[in-house]
C-alpha cells in the first residue's frame, strides 16, 4: 500500500528493546476483530500484572499480620491448642538441608551430563536418547517420582539410607531419599542451562586449547567449565527454587513428623537418615487440607517460603548480570 | 558445536578416553533410571490392572467406596479386594487439565503478543519479573490462597442456594470445585507458556513480519498471521510443557478441587463447574498414608502408572510435533 516503505531499523538496534513494527497511523485498516484482539491482548497482559501484584501484596499483608520472631525460632510441637503448638524452626531447617542435599547431588551429575551431551555426544543415537531422557525426567510429575522413590528406597539394599524397623522392613523415608528424588527435579534445569552455556563458547576457543597441547578433558576442566560458570550457577539456582517449592516429594518421602527426628548415632549421617518436614509440608499440614487447622501459621510459613523463592529469583538475576568472558568471533 | 575427534591433539590419550566413557555412562544412567521407573511402577501396579482388566478405566460405582474396600481388604492375600473403576478420576484429570490448558493457551498467546508488540516500554519492563514471579510461586502457596480465599468466596457468594439444592442428593457444594481448580491451575501454567511463546515470537525474523506489514496489514494481523504461525513449534512445546505440569499438579488440586472422587456431570448445566472433582495426582497425595497396605498400595501405584504413561506420551507427542514442523518453520529452542 504505502509506497514509502517505513523507516528501516537501525543497523545495530539497541539491545534491550528489539524494534517493533512501525506504526502507519491512518494507513492500515483495522477491522473490528483486530481491535478486539488488541484489546484482549492488553487485558491479558494487565491481568497477569494484577494477579502477581495481588498475590504478593496479599501474602505480604498476611505475613506481616501473622509472622513473629517466636514462630521462626521455636520448634513445632504436637498440640491441638494452637498457642502451644510452637513455630516452624524445624521446617525451615528441613528446607535448607533438603535444598543443599538435592543440589549437591544434582549439580555434579547435571554438569557431567551436559558436558557429555555438548562435548562428546558419541554415538549420536545414544546422545539423542539421553537428550529425550532428560526431557522425560523433566516432564514426569513429581508425585510419580516421589512414589517411585519410595518403592526403590524401601528395598533392603538401601536400608542404610533410612530407618529400619524390626524384621528388616525399611522405612524408605529420610532426608537422603527425599534429597535423591529432589535432585531429579533439579537435574533437567542444571543440564539445560549448562548446555546452553557450553554451546555459546565458540569452537575456536576449544581449538586454541588443543593447539596448546591440552587434551579434551583438560580443556573441559580448565577452559570450558570455568567459562560457563554463569550458566551452571543459573541452573543450580533455578533447581534450588524448584526444590524449595516442591511439596509432593516431601509429603511422601520425608515422613510425616513435623520435627526433625534424627537417628541416634553419628551426628550428620543420623540427621540425614532421619525424617523431618519442610516449609511446604508445614503449610500443607496446617492448611484446612491437612490435619491441623492453623491457617495463621500456614500463612506465616507460606510468606517465609515466598520470600525465599523471590530471593532465589533475585539471585538468578544477579548471576545472569555477572561479567562473562566475551569471545571474539 | 562440538569438535570432533580429528582435532584431538593426542589420539592415544587414555585419560581422555576414560573421561569420555565415564561421562557417557553417567549420561546413560538417565535412561537406566527411566527404565527402572517403568519396570518398578508397572510391576507394582500390575495386580490392580490384572484384576479389573479394561473395567479399570471404565465407570461404575463410587471410587471412594472402592478405595475404602481395598484399604480394608482381609489380611489373607488370596482375599485381597482389587475392584476399581477409576473413570471419575481419569475424567476429572482430563477435564481439569484440558480446561486449564485451553484457558491458559488463550491467555498466554495474547499476553505474549502484548509483551512483544503492544506493551508500552515501562509495562514491558514490568512484565518479565511478573512472569517469573508467577512461575516461581510454589504450588502449595497457590493452594493455600485457593483454599483459604477462593474456595470460601465461591462457596458463599458465587454458588446460589438453588444450585446447591439442585444437586443436594448427589453431592454437597462447598466451593471446592472444578472451577477453582481450573482457575488456579491456569495461573500456575500460564507463565511457562508466556515465557516460551515470547521468546519464540522475538526470534521470528523481523523481515517476515515486516514483509507482512509492507503489504499493508496492521500490526495485529502481521503478528497473528505471520509471527504466531512461524512460532508454532515453540507454541506446541509450550503447550506440552504446560500440560505435563498441569497433569502432575497434585498438592494444589488436592487442596482446592475437593477431595471427592466425583465425576462432575455436564448435564447439571452451569452447576457442573461448581462440583468437586479429584485428579489422579491429587488422589495419590490424599492416599499416601495407606501405601503400606498391600492391595491399596498397588492400586495407588496403578494411578501413578497411568500418569507416568501419560507424561511419556506427552513428551513424545511434543517431540514428534516439533520434528514434523521443523522443516518449514522456526526451530523451537
Amino acid at each position: 500500500m504505502s509506497t514509502h516503505a517505513h523507516v528501516p531499523a537501525p543497523a545495530a538496534p539497541p539491545a534491550p528493546a528489539p524494534p517493533r513494527l512501525a506504526h502507519h497511523r491512518g494507513e492500515e485498516s483495522w477491522s473490528r476483530g483486530d481491535k478486539i484482539g488488541v484489546a484482549l491482548a492488553w487485558a491479558a497482559g494487565i491481568l497477569l500484572c494484577v494477579l502477581a501484584a495481588a498475590i504478593v501484596l496479599y501474602m505480604l499483608f498476611r505475613g506481616i499480620q501473622y509472622l513473629s520472631v517466636s514462630l521462626l525460632a521455636t520448634h513445632p510441637l504436637p498440640s491441638l491448642d494452637q498457642t502451644k503448638s510452637g513455630g516452624f524452626l524445624d521446617p525451615i531447617e528441613g528446607t535448607v538441608i533438603l535444598t543443599i542435599l538435592g543440589t549437591a547431588i544434582a549439580a555434579p551429575i547435571g554438569v557431567g551430563i551436559a558436558v557429555w551431551l555438548s562435548e562428546y555426544a558419541r554415538p549420536s543415537w545414544l546422545a539423542r536418547a539421553v537428550e529425550s531422557g532428560v526431557e522425560i525426567v523433566a516432564g514426569t510429575p513429581s508425585i510419580v517420582l516421589a512414589i517411585f522413590g519410595l518403592l526403590v528406597f524401601q528395598q533392603s539394599v538401601f536400608g542404610f539410607l533410612s530407618f529400619t524397623a524390626e524384621g528388616n522392613a525399611v522405612f524408605g523415608r529420610s532426608f537422603f531419599t527425599a534429597g535423591a528424588m529432589m535432585a531429579l527435579i533439579a537435574l533437567p534445569l542444571i543440564v539445560g542451562s549448562t548446555r546452553e552455556a557450553l554451546h555459546s563458547i565458540p569452537s575456536h576457543v576449544r581449538e586454541a586449547s588443543y593447539a596448546l597441547g591440552k587434551d579434551r578433558i583438560s580443556t573441559i576442566r580448565r577452559v570450558l567449565l570455568p567459562a560457563s560458570r554463569r550458566g551452571i550457577g543459573t541452573g543450580v539456582t533455578l533447581g534450588m527454587g524448584r526444590i524449595v517449592g516442591d511439596t509432593a516429594i516431601v509429603v511422601i518421602l520425608l515422613g510425616a513428623s513435623q520435627q526433625i527426628q534424627p537417628e541416634n548415632g553419628t551426628p550428620v549421617w543420623g540427621l540425614l537418615k532421619g525424617t523431618g518436614s519442610t516449609l511446604t509440608t508445614y503449610v500443607y499440614n496446617n492448611s484446612p487440607a491437612g490435619e491441623g487447622g492453623a491457617p495463621q501459621k500456614a500463612y506465616a510459613a507460606a510468606f517465609v517460603l515466598l520470600v525465599i523463592v523471590i530471593f532465589l529469583n533475585f539471585a538468578v538475576d544477579l548471576i545472569a548480570r555477572r561479567k562473562e568472558p566475551t569471545w571474539t568471533r | 558445536m562440538s569438535v570432533n575427534g580429528s582435532h584431538n591433539a593426542k589420539p592415544k590419550d587414555r585419560t581422555d578416553q576414560r573421561a569420555e566413557v565415564a561421562l557417557g555412562a553417567l549420561a546413560s544412567a538417565v535412561l537406566l533410571l527411566i527404565g527402572f521407573m517403568i519396570v518398578f511402577v508397572f510391576s507394582k501396579a500390575w495386580p490392580s490392572f490384572a484384576h479389573n482388566g479394561l473395567a479399570w478405566f471404565g465407570p461404575g460405582g463410587n471410587v471412594d467406596e472402592q478405595l475404602a474396600n481395598i484399604f480394608n481388604s482381609p489380611a489373607n492375600p488370596s482375599n485381597y479386594v482389587y475392584t476399581m473403576h477409576a473413570w471419575p478420576l481419569l475424567y476429572a484429570t482430563a477435564l481439569i487439565t484440558g480446561a486449564a490448558v485451553l484457558l491458559s493457551t488463550a491467555i498466554s498467546m495474547l499476553s505474549a503478543m502484548f509483551i512483544v508488540e503492544f506493551a508500552p516500554e515501562a509495562m514491558r519492563r514490568v512484565m518479565q519479573p511478573v512472569i517469573r514471579l508467577l512461575a516461581a510461586v510454589p504450588s502449595v502457596v497457590y493452594g493455600l490462597i485457593g483454599i483459604l480465599v477462593l474456595v470460601p468466596f465461591v462457596g458463599n457468594h458465587v454458588i446460589s442456594g438453588a444450585e446447591k439444592d439442585s444437586v443436594r442428593y448427589v453431592i454437597q457444594l462447598d466451593g471446592s470445585s472444578v472451577l477453582v481448580g481450573v482457575l488456579v491451575l491456569t495461573v500456575m501454567i500460564t507463565p511457562i507458556m508466556v515465557a516460551i511463546t515470547t521468546d519464540a515470537l522475538r526470534s521470528v525474523p523481523r523481515s517476515w513480519t515486516e514483509g507482512a506489514a509492507a503489504l499493508g496489514v496492521n500490526r495485529w494481523r502481521a503478528l497473528r498471521t505471520v509471527g504466531l504461525r512461524a512460532a508454532r513449534p515453540a507454541i506446541v512445546a509450550a503447550v506440552v510443557l504446560a500440560t505435563a505440569r498441569a497433569l502432575g499438579e497434585a498438592i494444589m488440586l488436592s487442596m482446592v478441587s475437593g477431595s471427592v472422587g466425583f465425576a462432575p456431570n455436564p448435564l447439571d448445566g452451569t452447576t457442573f463447574i461448581f462440583e468437586p472433582a479429584r485428579t489422579l495426582a491429587a488422589t495419590i497425595v490424599d492416599n499416601a498414608e495407606g501405601l503400606s497396605v498391600k492391595p491399596f498400595g498397588q492400586t495407588v501405584y496403578a494411578f501413578a502408572a497411568v500418569l507416568l504413561i501419560s507424561s511419556f506420551f506427552l513428551s513424545f507427542a511434543g517431540w514428534a510435533a516439533r520434528q514434523s514442523m521443523r522443516k518449514y518453520t522456526l526451530q523451537a529452542r
